[in-house]
């Protein structure tokens, strides 16, 4: 397992124009994104909808690579998205997935089957041409530069530690700087989009 | 003959029509009985794109992500599928304002007798505690409701549902 700061930190370096859907990861990406404008911050509007918003995106913008950080627990509530992308091939989506078997913000409780699935078989199987899966941070980084160069859809697995909260939701420090609404706004404003 | 057709049921072609009028580019959809009708014509259609889904929540947020790009995407899934996919729609449709018509095969409506299928029951229920607006075509003469609920989507930043009232008819004899 490595955190995931110190992975965003490595993929910031790679990142290039890409839009970024930072999902679980965001308020750490927060402070680590160089291209605030291509981000797409927005916490968690529903659960289990990060990667089909994501694959939206890439669908919509073919010609810019769209870079998701899902989560396992988002992906177990839709597992069928991945057959929707695998379908329709979008070759700009980067489909990252945080693994840290638990739903960590509502006080560390472990997923179905934690710590025995392997979520680049699924993808695989689902029919994504391309799956990864990383424990190790070292090897995640060696193998970056060449995942972000191959043709998507790619997906890539990546044990994480748990960053476990347990404050009441109202209690918790607010991490987005925009709204949702804005952030998006903000990136059709970057993008030149009507 | 044909004007019976085109007056007393929804053709596949008036809806297709109606998309193209209003510039839909993607179609994120699940089957139903209500609207498979649309099927080959939409896989015809050059200018569209249609993305499977295998569960209607995923709709809305694929809808989201399209929209949040630039494109128009339609939503068409049955009223079983809307309820399954009650809290995407309010987080990933009301909450980013996107404004997109989900067209909604009506399964269970009736206008005689008593209405026993409790998926008809419940969606105008369903739709009015989202505070979503609806509109129901059942026949030719209703296409213009179609084009009001795009135009209000656009006009409010909100999802707008047509309800199809009607079942697969066969296709205008050209």
């Amino acid at each position: 397992m490595f955190k995931t700061a110190d992975m965003l930190n490595i993929f910031q370096k790679y990142r290039g124009d890409a839009i970024v859907v930072p999902g679980r990861g965001g308020r750490h990406w927060i402070n680590i994104s160089q291209k605030p404008k291509l981000d797409v911050p927005l916490g968690d509007p529903a659960m289990g909808g990060h990667c089909a918003f994501a694959f939206g995106l890439a669908m919509a913008l073919p010609h810019r690579k769209v870079v998701l950080f899902d989560s396992e627990g988002d992906l177990q509530m839709s597992l069928g998205v991945l057959m929707s992308v695998a379908e329709q091939k979008p070759a700009n989506f980067y489909h990252f997935m945080l693994d840290n078997e638990c739903y960590a913000t509502t006080g560390g409780q472990p997923v179905p089957n934690a710590k025995n699935v392997q979520y680049d078989l699924i993808a695989k199987g689902s029919g994504y041409p391309r799956a990864f899966a990383f424990d190790e941070l070292d090897a995640f980084a060696k193998a970056l530069p060449d995942i972000l160069e191959q043709k998507g859809p790619v997906f890539v697995a990546m044990k994480v530690v748990p960053e476990v909260e347990n404050e009441a939701i109202g209690q918790r420090k607010r991490w987005m700087t925009r709204t949702r609404t804005q952030a998006i706004n903000d990136l059709r404003q970057e993008l030149r989009i009507a | 003959m044909n004007d019976m057709v085109t007056t007393q049921h929804l053709s596949p072609e008036t809806v297709l029509a109606q998309m193209k009028k209003h510039g839909v580019t993607h179609v994120v959809w699940l089957p139903d009985s209500e609207t498979n009708w649309l099927y080959l014509l939409m896989q015809a259609e050059p200018t569209l794109t249609l993305v499977a889904v295998s569960r209607e929540g995923l709709a809305a947020s694929i809808a989201a992500g399209l929209a949040a790009g630039g494109k128009k995407p339609l939503i068409l899934i049955q009223n079983t599928g809307l309820m399954e996919s009650g809290d995407s729609i309010r987080g990933w449709l009301l909450g980013l304002n996107i404004p997109v018509v989900l067209m909604v095969g009506l399964r269970g409506w009736t206008r005689h007798g008593v209405t026993q299928d409790t998926a008809a029951v419940y969606t105008e229920r369903f739709l009015n505690a989202f505070n979503i607006s609806y509109y129901l075509v059942e026949s030719d003469a209703d296409a213009s409701r179609i084009s009001v609920a795009f135009e209000e989507a656009e006009k409010t930043n909100r999802p707008v549902a047509v309800l199809v009232g009607d079942e697969y008819h066969g296709f205008m004899t050209k």
